[in-house]
């Protein structure tokens, strides 16, 4: 009892702390908890994602934070087993709601994941307007399309020249790009990133964070990274995932990035970021 | 952002180049097990070339004998003099046969196979996998005895309902009112011989789909058919026409099922497939085998068979081509 005390006045902190931000929130995350058939990954976090801002979740291997990434535009039900209780809010509204379609949450809340996964069989234009064809959403200006979203990817300059070339002919740092280009066609208001830069080249990262940087003008970005500098390089807001030995994970500490990395209040969010563990 | 610029370093030019094929020899285990291996590749070519040789050695003098009529006409007088054969019939109603179980088997199988892998919970779908491996072990005689006594009866009433409801179609016309040994009951009989092969190499096609590509997909808010239209369906094309070409070839070959349930008919039956009568050069063979008199009877069995064999593979080779130009016209 004391504990959930405890809890609840943490969670009231960070409230207030939010509270004190400018920016409204888009997403936020309700008492989430995840299980995967019996076994419970992530228990009751509550997180806020800012409109128009960087969010990095961070934290060891195995700390749910993937698991809970999913659960924002609801690919983690596709899972066979997969289970979730609290809720998930979008522009104010429970995504979980019966009436709501799934489809519709996939295309406002776009994902990149770990591995680029362009569709090797199509060409980088055909890539790009992919979403369109796999959604059935209905757009005639496709060249400019195109070119707006392979711009803010960062990646127009480079292919402008061979838009019909196959999208498996391009680098490992430019197929990520591309499949960024790809999930802002369909012109989402936030993008899911799943460690986008953890298979990729130094030169790549640097790119494809100067794009998170430029995109997040535009639209809310949370992304999970294994990268401390590359959470204080991105983000203005960081949650610290941390799953103790046979308990399911949770947010130990969330906030600015620069007070969870610069004076962090948890032992264990210290220990991490300087690079004591995980 | 800096670019990386390589320097070329010098080669001196008197460096010799060096012959890296001497530098090791394969260990003897190595070498037994390469030979093993090419021995074993090179004896099923040799099995497949002395068939060829021996079937194409007894058909010669047949067709020497009969002219191009073996394959033009559909004559078949033992007792003439001289005797005719011809087995056009034959080989027009084993392609019938074999594309209408094509047409029934290829969208059953690819619905189950879909339903395995990306629909059924994991017991039911591990349960379907192994009852459809089963479903390819039953011997083709048992399907035969099977189709004879409890398929037959009521297709005669399901082939009449057909007349009845499109025979304006010539497809399905029917005059004599007999329903008994048609090229539809054969198809039928041969599509549940293929849908196990079909199926299984499908599901297994399908289940290599990279899950990284399905959640692409699904991250762009598409329905399972669409994921199934722009992602695992061409992904596995190559692998699920292979399938479908196995399945296509054993339809071609099949004997004893056939054999139970069609009315071999010498006359060619185009297209009215509710009708009696139909051909398929493999039951022919097996049908006419035990009555044979004299050696040439048998070689004209045999040459038969030949050109049953070519044919497959001149199937085979069309189907390859046009998998072949779709894959080039896909780009």
């Amino acid at each position: 009892m004391e504990e959930m005390v405890v809890a609840m006045k943490e969670l009231d902190v960070d409230l207030a702390r939010q509270k004190g931000e400018t920016k409204p929130i888009e997403m936020s995350a309700h008492g989430v908890s995840v299980w995967f058939g019996k076994h419970k990954v992530l228990e009751n976090v509550n997180i806020d994602f800012p409109e128009k801002s960087v969010t990095a979740l961070i934290g060891p291997s195995g700390c749910g934070k993937s698991s809970f990434i999913r659960t924002l535009n609801r690919l983690h039900e596709l899972i066979p087993g997969a289970a979730l209780a609290g809720e998930v809010l979008y522009k104010g509204q429970d995504i979980y709601r019966a009436e709501v379609d799934p489809v519709y949450i996939r295309l406002s809340i776009g994902m990149v994941f770990q591995k680029p996964n362009p569709f090797p069989s199509m060409t980088i234009r055909g890539n790009v307007l992919s979403g369109l064809k796999l959604s059935g959403l209905k757009r005639s200006d496709h060249d400019a399309l195109v070119e707006e979203t392979l711009t803010s990817a960062g990646l127009w300059k480079e292919v402008k020249d061979r838009l019909n070339s196959h999208a498996g002919d391009l680098s490992g740092g430019q197929q990520q790009r591309l499949v960024i280009a790809r999930a802002l066609a369909v012109n989402p208001d936030v993008l899911l990133m799943d460690e986008p830069c953890s298979a990729l080249d130094p030169a790549s990262t640097l790119k494809i964070e100067e794009t998170i940087r430029e995109l997040s003008k535009k639209i809310t970005i949370i992304i999970v990274t294994h990268n401390m500098q590359q959470a204080v390089r991105v983000s203005d807001h960081t949650a610290f995932f941390l799953a103790e030995e046979n308990a399911p994970g949770c947010v130990v500490e969330q906030g600015p990035t620069t007070e969870v990395f610069g004076n962090p209040r948890d032992q264990r969010t210290l220990d991490y970021v300087n690079g004591r563990f995980g | 952002m800096a670019t990386l610029t390589w320097k070329v370093l010098p080669v001196a030019p008197d460096t010799p180049i060096r012959d890296l094929s001497k530098s090791k020899k394969a260990n003897r285990g190595d070498r037994v097990f390469n030979t093993t291996i090419t021995g074993a590749a090179f004896t099923s070519l040799a099995v497949l070339a002395g068939i060829t040789l021996f079937l194409g050695a007894k058909a010669v003098p047949v067709v020497q004998d009969q002219g191009i009529g073996f394959l033009t006409t559909t004559i078949w007088d033992t007792t003439g003099v001289p005797p005719e054969y011809g087995i056009a019939g034959m080989l027009y109603g084993s392609v019938l046969i074999a594309f209408i179980a094509l047409f029934i088997a290829v969208p059953v199988s690819m619905f189950l196979a879909v339903f395995m892998v990306f629909m059924a919970p994991v017991r039911v779908s591990k349960l379907l996998t192994n009852l459809v491996d089963l479903m390819a072990a039953i011997p083709s005689v048992i399907i035969g005895l099977w189709a004879f006594y409890i398929l037959v009866p009521p297709a005669e009433g399901w082939q009449d309902l057909l007349n009845q409801y499109l025979g304006w179609l010539p497809l399905f016309q029917n005059d004599s009112g007999n329903f008994t040994g048609t090229p539809f009951v054969a198809g039928v009989v041969l599509a549940i011989m293929m849908i196990p092969i079909v199926t299984s190499v499908t599901a297994e096609v399908l289940k290599r789909t990279p899950p990284e590509l399905i959640n692409a997909a699904e991250s762009l808010g598409c329905s399972m058919w669409t994921m199934l239209r722009y992602v695992a369906l061409p992904f596995g094309r190559g692998g699920i026409i292979g399938g479908i070409m196995l399945g296509l070839g054993r339809a071609l070959g099949e004997t004893i099922a056939v054999f139970f349930v069609l009315k071999i008919v010498y006359d060619i039956n185009f297209f009215n497939i509710i009708e009696s009568g139909g051909g398929s050069v493999a039951t022919l063979i097996v049908a006419k085998f035990g009555e044979t008199s004299g050696d040439f009877e048998v070689d004209v069995l045999l040459a038969a068979g030949f050109f049953l064999f070519l044919m497959t593979l001149v199937v085979n080779a069309i189907a390859n081509l046009i998998v072949r130009r779709t894959e080039r016209l896909k780009g």
